[in-house]
């Protein structure tokens, strides 16, 4: 270790003029949004545009000037090897091989431990990326600016690049927040999906840029640093979740994170799920990514002929004159088309038999496909060596894994993922699953083909089809799966997200303006430290209910409960108010959940649980606030359970009998609401004879005190 | 061998990346190659003007393959052949005459300058001959008359003899090489000295006081007009800008620093300002056999206008331009699509490129070429002279044998 150390001191002063420039390409995405195409085949392999992922980055990061690139492989590795062995960047590419790796700070590690045995190492910055990046932006600006940076400040150990975007649906990636010292350009905050929780520090300097317009190129600079920190922290899985973030909240050593923007003629972009597969795509096509378009061979491939309306055709396909080929489509090599056929928006392979009157729409087949006459195609993804018999439709979104054979006028259902291996029964660890699979091996796998085509007479596509449907049991996904699926965003659901993120937009700019300067006005700490809350809230109010309810049912008395609520209440970070509100929401939910066949056992419920646990609720409704948050909680409630409407005022004097609430509050909250809307009276006016007797009797009680 | 191999692999490389921008560096490049090609193939003892040329075909169809657009490549690696093919043939010619000088007298020089030699007369008919039935003479051998093509590949030739008089198969074959190579270096001589030729002609197209229309940016052009600033003479650029590379800023640029009363105005006002325009020169990027030009895009605009006002439309182009194929040939790709993100801003416009097939989806074009049709063009200026569109494919056939049209 020590004689390393000194070789490479003795190399910096020589190597100072020209470092060495050197990438670790991570060819792996250690998730499963891919699947099943992702059993049989890596990744970074699934041709884009009739052109492997892997190529588009190896050929950007030549071009950009990268002298030496590790590939870590993981997943798939001899297939990945295989390819970069046949690729005329053999030369340039060494393989780091790991297949135990689950994430990319296990492969980061793995680099780290492999140093000091291999000759190959990391010597200086290297720029970290995944293997599908699509980019064409220069990269020696943004290296020679982080070098000077390190120079100036031995802790900045990495330059993130970002790019302004505005629309976050394109790659179906999440939102992400990012603070940044517009001088410096440092990182302050980041954040990427979920809710944003901002310091208030940050909120209150003004020079600090927040921006929500933004989009995280996963492309890095990163110093050696970087890989001994993941060393050191052996937990950090995730590079943005868990290296990003505990960075910038842990204060790690004071190293510091950098941004760079790049220039927005420059493109870059990731393929993460199958929706931003179908926009790089198109964009390929669009030439936004020039020059690794598809009549440019940038990695070896056989350029195709570039025609009028951005169509790219291959100069020995063969297509009959009645098909009608549309615009921005790629036609590969060897393949034939058919009679009437009728393709917009797509993308076809080499090898690819098409019949007569095929319908192809916004859909990508890959190599060697064959589809019979008839068949209508609509926004999927064909793999490799799949058979379509005539007939059949696959409607929107489906997915068909290699060599699937789809049967005579079957009609694969929209959005489903086919493949001729048998989905897994559910496993909750995931990642190790691909593992397992590709370890298998092919024997295994063929065997599988074979029986399958044996069985195929059950098969669930049809008589003479073969595959298994897989069913999406991934509930998370399950929520978005419009989000990342190859369809075009449905239009009510883009509806629904515009105006949500409409709404947010209105909410923000009062706030945070989507780009631009934070204005420290009072209003807009308090909303900002509220809006987080608002989540959080509901959170502690589940918690609240699921303890109370353990408490009734063990019939446990107040000195045993209030300390857990306490907790919860620290742990949330709640005023005393948000718990009375919550124990009377909960309180007031057992009550309606409670057996009951009238409106009057609803309330002999009601007043039954308030009587045992008004203990309790005593505690928190010390003050007036918390006894009309009590009140305005119930209101809420009302809101949601038409069943307490009619028991308003009864339970509201209900609690006062007991105490619970005092007289004043009650006042205060009449007086709060005189002015608000008719429909909001509603339960004002309930208790208008009621708050008349309050007054009545403290003007009374008043007036026995003047007299 | 393995050494130019990987050269050559590197340059491809560079041409497929479009790392290597402008039509003289690429023609430059390209020579280079070709020329280490030459010096490093074996030659064998029968043919050798065979394995040349099929060394250098090669490596030029794999050149050619890599960026078809880039038309000087194609003509470089033609001119080679044609070297080859000239040199071969005078040697041929040379040898032949050799044999029958054996009982002639020792002393060439005298039967050179005398001219009249029996036996260097025969040589010479012989040349002429086997030029004839090879290709159509040129015109200017029509005009200057046979001594003078006789004398030219006798005097090349007129080392070999004295040296090797029994004709010596790998002397001979050292020769070939070493006159090819000549003939390259000459060549590469030719192309980075164009610039300087076409501009010493400047001084006869430019007048005092006109005014000037160019567009974009070429090199060619800027010494064009510099070379007539230099003798004095004053006169006014107007440059259009040449959207949407804008390299028309960076020649404005230029200009000033030099000197010139220089305009920039955009594309479009092309035709408003025409009437004020003397004279339109513009660079081009390649010059087909049947004169047309192809140019940066806007040119065509550019010649439209200047021929509906009778402005003249000047077109400077280095011989290395030149090239042999017409415009209509499917082998020859016009154009070349750059990417968008030079028209538009990518991170403004990337919603209206959003949501695919359902709604309509913007589509940008940024064509990097236009073609003139030759009746828009007035004259050609090369480094030999200012020709007619119509002169072109006879210039064309000096430069190239009819054999390598067809890589």
């Amino acid at each position: 270790m020590g004689a390393q150390k000194k070789k490479d001191a003795a190399r910096v002063p020589e190597g100072l003029s020209r470092q060495r420039l050197q990438a670790i390409v991570i060819a792996d995405s250690f998730n499963t949004r891919f699947r099943p195409l992702t059993l049989e085949r890596p990744k970074v392999l699934l041709p884009l545009v009739n052109i492997p992922m892997i190529d588009y980055t190896l050929a950007w990061l030549e071009s950009a000037g990268i002298d030496e690139i590790f590939v870590f492989c993981c997943a798939h590795s001899l297939q990945l090897i295989d390819h970069l062995k046949k690729s005329q960047w053999c030369s340039l590419v060494r393989t780091i091989v790991s297949h135990k790796s689950t994430s990319v700070g296990d492969a980061l590690r793995y680099i780290y431990e492999q140093q000091h045995t291999e000759t190959s190492q990391i010597q200086g910055d290297f720029v970290l990326v995944s293997g599908d990046t699509v980019s064409n932006m220069p990269l020696a600006e943004l290296i020679r600016e982080h070098r000077e940076r390190k120079k100036r400040d031995e802790k900045a150990i990495m330059t993130m690049v970002i790019k302004k975007q505005c629309s976050r649906l394109r790659l179906g990636s999440d939102q992400l927040f990012v603070a940044v010292d517009p001088v410096t350009k440092q990182l302050l905050y980041y954040n990427e999906g979920g809710e944003v929780c901002l310091d208030k520090s940050l909120v209150l300097d003004t020079s600090v840029l927040v921006c929500n317009d933004v989009k995280d190129c996963y492309i890095d600079i990163c110093s050696p640093e970087v890989l001994s920190l993941f060393e050191d922290n052996f937990d950090y899985q995730h590079l943005r979740r868990h290296f990003v973030k505990g960075l910038l909240v842990d204060d790690i050593m004071g190293y510091k994170i950098f941004t760079h923007e790049v220039h927005s003629s420059c493109y870059a972009a990731r393929i993460d799920n199958l929706r931003s597969y179908d926009t790089v795509s198109k964009d390929i096509i669009q030439r936004w990514t020039y020059p690794y378009v598809p009549d440019i061979s940038f990695s070896g491939n056989h350029p195709l002929k570039l025609g009028r309306r951005g169509m790219y055709r291959a100069s020995d396909a063969v297509q009959s004159r009645s098909a009608d080929i549309g615009a921005s489509t790629v036609i590969g090599y060897g393949t034939r088309i058919g009679n009437g056929g009728k393709i917009f928006n797509s993308v076809i392979g080499n090898g690819c038999s098409i019949g007569s009157n095929v319908v192809i729409q916004g859909s990508y087949i890959w190599n060697n496909v064959t589809i019979e006459d008839g068949c209508e195609i609509r926004n999927a993804v064909v793999c490799d060596g799949v058979k379509i018999r005539a007939g059949a439709v696959l409607q929107p979104g489906v997915v068909l894994s290699f060599n699937v054979v789809v049967g005579r006028d079957f009609v694969v259902p929209a959005y489903s993922k086919v493949s001729l291996l048998q989905q897994a029964i559910k496993d909750d660890s995931d990642e190790e699953l691909e593992y397992a699979y590709s370890s298998r091996g092919t024997a295994d796998l063929l065997s599988g083909v074979n029986n399958l085509q044996m069985e195929s007479k059950a098969s669930e596509l049809g008589p003479d089809g073969a595959g298994y449907i897989w069913e999406v049991f991934d509930s998370s996904h399950d929520e978005e799966w419009w989000k990342h699926s190859i369809v075009p965003i449905p239009m009510e659901k883009l509806a629904d997200i515009t105006q949500v993120t409409d709404d947010g937009d209105i909410e923000d700019e009062s706030v945070v303006p989507p780009r631009g300067e934070l204005k420290s006005d009072n209003d807009s700490i308090s909303t900002d430290a509220n809006d987080p809350n608002d989540d959080d809230y509901g959170y502690f109010q589940r918690e609240v209910r699921e303890t109370f309810l353990r408490a009734v049912e063990e019939d446990n008395n107040v000195d045993h409960v209030t300390p857990l609520i306490n907790s919860l209440r620290f742990s949330y970070n709640m005023a005393s108010a948000d718990c009375a509100g919550a124990i009377f929401y909960s309180m007031m939910r057992l009550a309606v959940d409670s057996p009951h066949n009238s409106t009057s056992e609803l309330y002999r419920n009601a007043t039954s649980i308030i009587n045992k646990s008004k203990g309790l609720l005593g505690f928190y409704v010390k003050q007036i606030d918390e006894q009309i948050e009590v009140i305005m909680k119930f209101e809420e409630m009302c809101e949601e359970t038409a069943e307490l409407v009619p028991l308003f005022a009864q339970i509201v004097h209900f609690l006062y009998d007991k105490d619970v609430v005092q007289e004043d509050a009650i006042l205060r909250w009449g007086e709060e609401k005189a002015g608000a809307d008719e429909s909001d009276k509603v339960y004002l006016n309930q208790c208008e004879a009621f708050i008349q007797w309050l007054k009545e009797a403290s003007e009374e009680e008043e007036d026995e005190e003047d007299s | 061998m393995p050494d130019v191999q990987s050269m050559v692999a590197e340059f491809v490389n560079k041409l497929r990346k479009r790392k290597i921008e402008g039509s003289q560096a690429t023609a430059k490049c390209t020579v280079e190659l070709l020329r280490s090609v030459i010096s490093h193939q074996r030659v064998p003892h029968a043919n050798q003007a065979a394995a040349l040329i099929d060394a250098v075909k090669a490596v030029g169809q794999q050149l050619v393959a890599a960026n078809p657009v880039e038309l000087a490549v194609g003509n470089v690696v033609r001119r080679v052949l044609h070297i080859i093919r000239e040199e071969d043939l005078s040697l041929t010619t040379a040898a032949m005459a050799g044999l029958d000088l054996l009982d002639a007298s020792d002393d060439d020089d005298i039967d050179n300058c005398k001219g009249i030699g029996y036996p260097a007369m025969s040589a010479a008919v012989v040349a002429a001959a086997a030029r004839s039935t090879l290709r159509p003479p040129s015109l200017q051998t029509l005009l200057e008359g046979t001594p003078e093509s006789a004398t030219v590949p006798y005097t090349s030739s007129s080392g070999a003899d004295s040296e090797s008089k029994t004709a010596d198969k790998s002397s001979l074959t050292r020769k070939l090489k070493h006159d090819v190579i000549e003939g390259v270096n000459q060549l590469i001589q030719e192309i980075s000295g164009c610039h300087e030729q076409i501009a010493e002609q400047a001084i006869e197209h430019i007048h005092q006081n006109e005014v000037i229309l160019t567009l974009g940016s070429s090199r060619t052009v800027l010494e064009f007009l510099c070379a007539a600033k230099e003798k004095k003479r004053s006169f006014r650029v107007f440059v259009a800008e040449g959207a949407p590379r804008y390299q028309g800023h960076l020649l404005a640029k230029e200009l000033v620093a030099r000197g010139l009363q220089t305009t920039v105005i955009t594309d479009s006002a092309v035709f408003a300002m025409i009437s004020r325009v003397n004279m339109v020169i513009i660079g081009a990027h390649a010059v087909m056999a049947n004169g047309g030009v192809i140019g940066p895009v806007g040119v065509n605009m550019a010649a439209l206008a200047a021929k509906k006002h009778a402005v003249p439309f000047v077109v400077l182009a280095g011989s290395h331009k030149l090239c042999p194929l017409y415009p209509h040939n499917p082998e020859v790709l016009l154009n070349e699509l750059r990417s968008p993100s030079e028209l538009l801003d990518f991170g403004e416009f990337s919603d209206c490129l959003d949501f695919g097939a359902g709604s309509g989806s913007l589509q940008v074009v940024n064509p990097t070429f236009d073609y003139v049709p030759p009746n828009l063009v007035s004259l050609f200026i090369t480094d030999t002279g200012g020709h007619n569109p119509s002169y072109m494919y006879r210039l064309i056939a000096d430069y190239y044998s009819a054999d390598d049209l067809v890589m």
